[in-house]
């Protein structure tokens, strides 16, 4: 048990979520952020750690990540000062992030969240995109839901 | 003690094309310990004193489609009181696409039974929504009895349930519509407003308000078609669907609609801060049911008109269900002889054998069953046993 727990004590005491992007790890600025192999001009908000840890595993995204801390929530209390959301805007106007993929998640909430930072963000020129919803990999037509069809449909793309 | 019944009865008629419960067992639900029973496609009559178990075994079939099944009871409701173990229901269906078994219950892992499982032919499955693609089932309960008299949220509730009997989707929507419509007053009350964290939540509330009005327009021209097809002795009903989206939508695109709502919640934040609750949008909408040849409104019939009514639609929502879905659905009437005259019951019976759907009928006397018992199942329930007569 003494590895464990002197383990843990570590990681209490070496943890810190990093002042730029707002991820958890051993530095400040983190891992991604100090990495000079990172695209800069790209920046995926998402709505926690585990999520931006989600994006990571799948080794598609190469850019830069901001940290929501949560979604707005009225009858939760989550007001927008209490997300950090002033911190990106203040990250974009550095003048190098070119676009912003919004990777929030399909709640209401979440697409709340999005839709308010999405018009908070509007008077930047920065591109504002958002994840497709749609076609899971792997997934077939017939056990989809009706909404999920939709949105696969709604979202298609020319083929090749 | 282990209280162990099996009533079983022979299982009789041609279920080709019907959606059938051939075998129903049920374990600590309610007041039924461990029961199985064997089931005809003719439909099932269950009499028994009050409190005997006649609407808890109509209640195990409702919770074979999604949702809280037809008490809208909480999960740890279904316990069975005397014992631990979790409630299970587990349902062999004959439908016209083949066998199929169905299983559902608390689950035990959660151990706090506020969690339902489902199993379809074995496979756990991932949310209820799944049982829609297998089942298809309608209900009448004494709860129902009022519910063109006690104003639009009642009707608007149970336009809403008619509309989810053939879209799974639209609960979801309404979930969403009316979290955002929550958001929106909780914000608008507190103060002061972020006039974007509003236009996020209008946006919401636009999308998939009309949407819902869609739904609900749509459902309403399938009910007039399943009205108008009916030859039964029940009123003919004259439906309107009274809503600001809903109206809209006769005559303008569905985008346009949402345009037009967006502006209207925009419009009138102000008089919503104020008032705390939101003037306009699909939950101040209304189903307005007409007694046709007394071209009287539903609320201001007799309570025997009020149910006959409601039977003539639950009836043409039986047939459009019959006529989508290629199956007609398994009918739930809970205490159905209750303010019906004697021309009205038989003719309902007879719209029941007509129909071809597993039809489920619970009273607690024999005397108004008697022209349909020599064509039906009659069970008497006791103290959570059931006898076949």
């Amino acid at each position: 048990m003494l590895p464990l727990i002197e383990a843990m004590t570590a990681a209490v005491h070496q943890v810190q979520s990093c002042s730029i992007c707002g991820n958890l790890g051993g530095n400040d600025p983190c891992e991604i952020c100090s990495d000079p192999l990172r695209d800069r001009t790209t920046i995926c908000l998402v709505e926690d750690v585990a999520d931006l840890w989600a994006l990571e595993r799948s080794h598609a995204f190469r850019g830069l990540y901001h940290v929501l801390g949560g979604t707005l929530s009225a009858l939760e209390g989550v007001r927008p000062t209490d997300l950090r959301i002033d911190q990106l805007i203040d990250r974009l106007k550095e003048g190098s992030v070119k676009e912003v993929i919004l990777a929030l998640n399909a709640t209401v909430e979440g697409q709340t969240t999005a839709h308010y930072v999405a018009e908070r963000l509007a008077p930047s020129a920065v591109a504002i995109t958002k994840l497709a919803h749609g076609l899971p990999v792997g997934g077939e037509l017939d056990y989809l839901d009706d909404g999920t069809l939709t949105a696969a449909l709604n979202a298609r793309r020319k083929s090749a | 003690m282990l209280n162990v019944v099996r009533s079983l009865a022979p299982v009789a008629g041609d279920t080709r094309g019907q959606l059938v419960v051939g075998q129903i067992s049920l374990t600590n639900f309610r007041n039924y310990h461990d029961v199985r029973l064997n089931i005809a496609a003719t439909p099932v009559v269950l009499t028994g004193a009050n409190g005997s178990g006649k609407t808890n075994l109509l209640e195990a079939i409702s919770l074979l489609v999604p949702g809280r099944g037809l008490r809208r009871a909480a999960l740890r409701e279904l316990q069975n009181q005397k014992s631990s173990e979790p409630w299970a229901i587990a349902v062999d269906l004959s439908t016209p696409y083949g066998a199929l078994h169905i299983g559902t219950g608390s689950d035990p892992e959660t151990g706090d039974g506020d969690r339902r499982i489902v199993h379809i032919d074995g496979k756990n499955v991932r949310g209820q929504n799944a049982l829609a693609e297998h089942m298809a089932m309608a209900w009448i309960t004494p709860d129902m009895d009022r519910v063109l008299a006690e104003g639009p949220s009642a009707r608007r509730k149970l336009l809403d349930r008619l509309v989810y009997g053939f879209d799974p989707a639209h609960n979801g929507r309404v979930h969403r519509y009316e979290k955002a419509l929550r958001e929106r007053l909780r914000i608008l009350r507190e103060g002061p407003a972020d006039a974007a964290w509003l236009k996020a939540l209008e946006d919401e509330m636009a999308q998939t308000g009309v949407a819902i009005a869609a739904a609900r327009r749509h459902m309403v021209q399938q009910l007039r078609t399943g009205i108008a097809t009916t030859t039964s002795a029940f009123p003919r009903a004259d439906l309107e669907l009274k809503g600001l989206a809903e109206e809209a939508l006769e005559n303008q695109p569905a985008l346009l609609v949402e345009d037009s709502l967006r502006e209207a919640l925009a419009r009138t934040r102000g008089d919503d801060a104020q008032s705390g609750t939101c003037v306009c949008g699909p939950h101040r909408s209304d189903l307005v049911v007409i007694h046709r040849l007394k071209q009287c409104p539903a609320d201001l019939c007799s309570t025997g008109e009020q149910k006959a009514l409601l039977i003539a639609l639950m009836l043409a929502h039986v047939r459009i269900l019959t006529s989508i879905r290629q199956m007609p659905p398994i009918f739930l009437l809970d205490d159905i002889a209750a303010h019906l005259d004697d021309i009205r019951r038989a003719s309902l019976f007879e719209e029941l054998r007509t129909l071809g759907t597993q039809a489920w009928l619970t009273g607690t006397d024999t005397e108004p069953f008697a022209s349909l018992l020599p064509h039906a199942q009659h069970g008497v329930v006791e103290f959570g046993q059931v006898i076949w007569l």
